[in-house]
C-alpha cells in the first residue's frame, strides 16, 4: 500500500490505524486531564504538575501520530527547525517569567 | 567520509523527497509557534492580574471548553481521513472529509464566539482585566487562525471540485492546510491545558 505512493510524500503520510492510534491516545489524555482538574482528587500544584505532564505527552502524540514527525533523514530539517524553535519559545517563557517576577518582586507590586 | 555523505543524500534522495514549498510552509509555522509562545508567555504574566475583576474560576465553564477540545480534536482527525484519501486519488472521499473538517471547525468557532460574546455582555470583555485582555488576546490569536484555516479549507473544498486527479501542487496545498490544522490542534491543547484547567484549580 505504501509503496504505491514512494514518489509523493512518501511513507510519512500515515495511515488509518495511525490517525485512530493517535486519536485514542489524545481523547484518553484529554478525558484524564479535565478529570484531574474536576475530581481535585491532588493538591493544587499536584494537578498542575499532573496536567502539564499529560499536556507535554499529548502534544507528543499529535507531533508523531497527525504530523508524522520521526527521525528520518527526510525529517531532518523539519526536526532540526522544530527543536530550535522549541528552544526558543523555552527562553522567551521562561525568560520573561523570570524577569517579569523580578520586577514585580522589586518593585514590590505584589 | 565526505564520499559517504553524498551517498547517503543521494540516497535519501532516492527514497524520498518532500517538497520545498511543505519545508517552506514548516518554517512559517515555526515562526507562527513563537508568535504564540510569547502570547503563552504574556498570560503567564498577567494571569493574576484581575483589577478587581472575575478571576478564571468565575467566568470559565469546563463543559463548553470540553466541547471545543472534542470538535478541535475530531476535525483533526477527519482532516488526516481526508489527506489518506487524497493521496488515494479518492478525490470524492478527499472533499467528503473536508467538508466534515470544515463543518467540525465551524462548530468549534460558533462554540468560541459564543463565549466570547456572553464574557463582553456580563461585562467581562477584554477592556475589563489585564488577566482578560491576556486571555482574549490569546485565545483570539487562535480563533482567528481556525478562521483562516476554514476559509482555506472552503478555497481548497472549491479548488478540488471537478477533478479527476490531483496536481502536485494541490497535493502540496492540502499537505500544508493538514500542518497548519494540526499544528492549531496542538495549540488547543496548550490553551485548554494552561488557560482553562490552570485557571480553575
Amino acid at each position: 500500500m505504501a509503496d504505491a505512493h514512494t514518489d509523493h510524500s512518501g511513507a510519512s503520510h500515515g495511515s488509518v490505524g495511525s490517525y485512530l492510534t493517535g486519536f485514542v491516545i489524545s481523547v484518553l489524555l484529554t478525558v484524564a486531564a479535565f478529570g484531574v482538574v474536576m475530581a481535585h482528587s491532588f493538591s493544587p500544584s499536584g494537578t498542575i504538575a499532573a496536567i502539564a505532564i499529560l499536556a507535554a505527552v499529548q502534544i507528543v502524540v499529535h507531533l508523531v501520530f497527525f504530523l508524522h514527525m520521526n527521525t528520518s533523514s527526510e525529517q531532518r530539517w523539519n526536526v532540526m527547525a522544530f527543536v530550535f524553535t522549541v528552544l526558543t519559545v523555552f527562553i522567551l517563557i521562561v525568560g520573561t517569567l523570570f524577569i517579569m517576577h523580578d520586577t514585580s518582586i522589586n518593585m514590590m507590586s505584589r | 567520509m565526505a564520499h559517504d555523505i553524498t551517498a547517503d543524500a543521494a540516497h535519501a534522495h532516492e527514497e524520498h523527497h518532500e517538497s520545498p514549498v511543505v519545508f517552506g510552509f514548516w518554517l512559517y509555522l515555526m515562526t507562527d509557534c513563537i508568535i504564540f509562545g510569547t502570547l503563552f508567555a504574556v498570560f503567564a504574566v498577567m494571569r493574576n492580574q484581575f483589577a478587581g475583576g472575575p478571576t478564571g474560576k468565575d467566568i470559565f465553564d469546563l463543559n463548553g471548553v470540553g466541547i471545543e477540545t472534542a470538535l478541535l480534536l475530531l476535525s483533526s482527525i477527519t482532516y488526516g481521513f481526508g489527506m489518506i484519501s487524497a493521496h488515494q486519488n479518492k478525490l470524492g472521499a478527499l472533499r467528503g472529509w473536508l467538508g466534515v473538517t470544515f463543518i467540525l471547525g465551524l462548530g468549534f468557532l460558533f462554540m468560541e464566539l459564543r463565549e466570547f460574546s456572553h464574557m463582553v455582555a456580563e461585562g467581562n470583555g477584554p477592556d475589563r482585566s489585564a488577566f482578560l485582555s491576556a486571555f482574549f488576546t490569546l485565545v483570539g490569536t487562535h480563533g482567528l487562525h481556525v478562521t483562516c484555516g476554514l476559509l482555506w479549507m472552503a478555497v481548497l473544498i472549491v479548488q478540488t471540485g471537478g477533478k479527476t486527479v490531483l496536481s502536485e501542487r494541490m497535493t502540496n496545498k492540502l499537505t500544508c492546510l493538514s500542518l497548519f490544522w494540526h499544528f492549531l490542534d496542538i495549540v488547543w491543547i496548550c490553551v485548554f491545558t494552561f488557560v482553562y484547567l490552570m485557571s480553575v484549580i
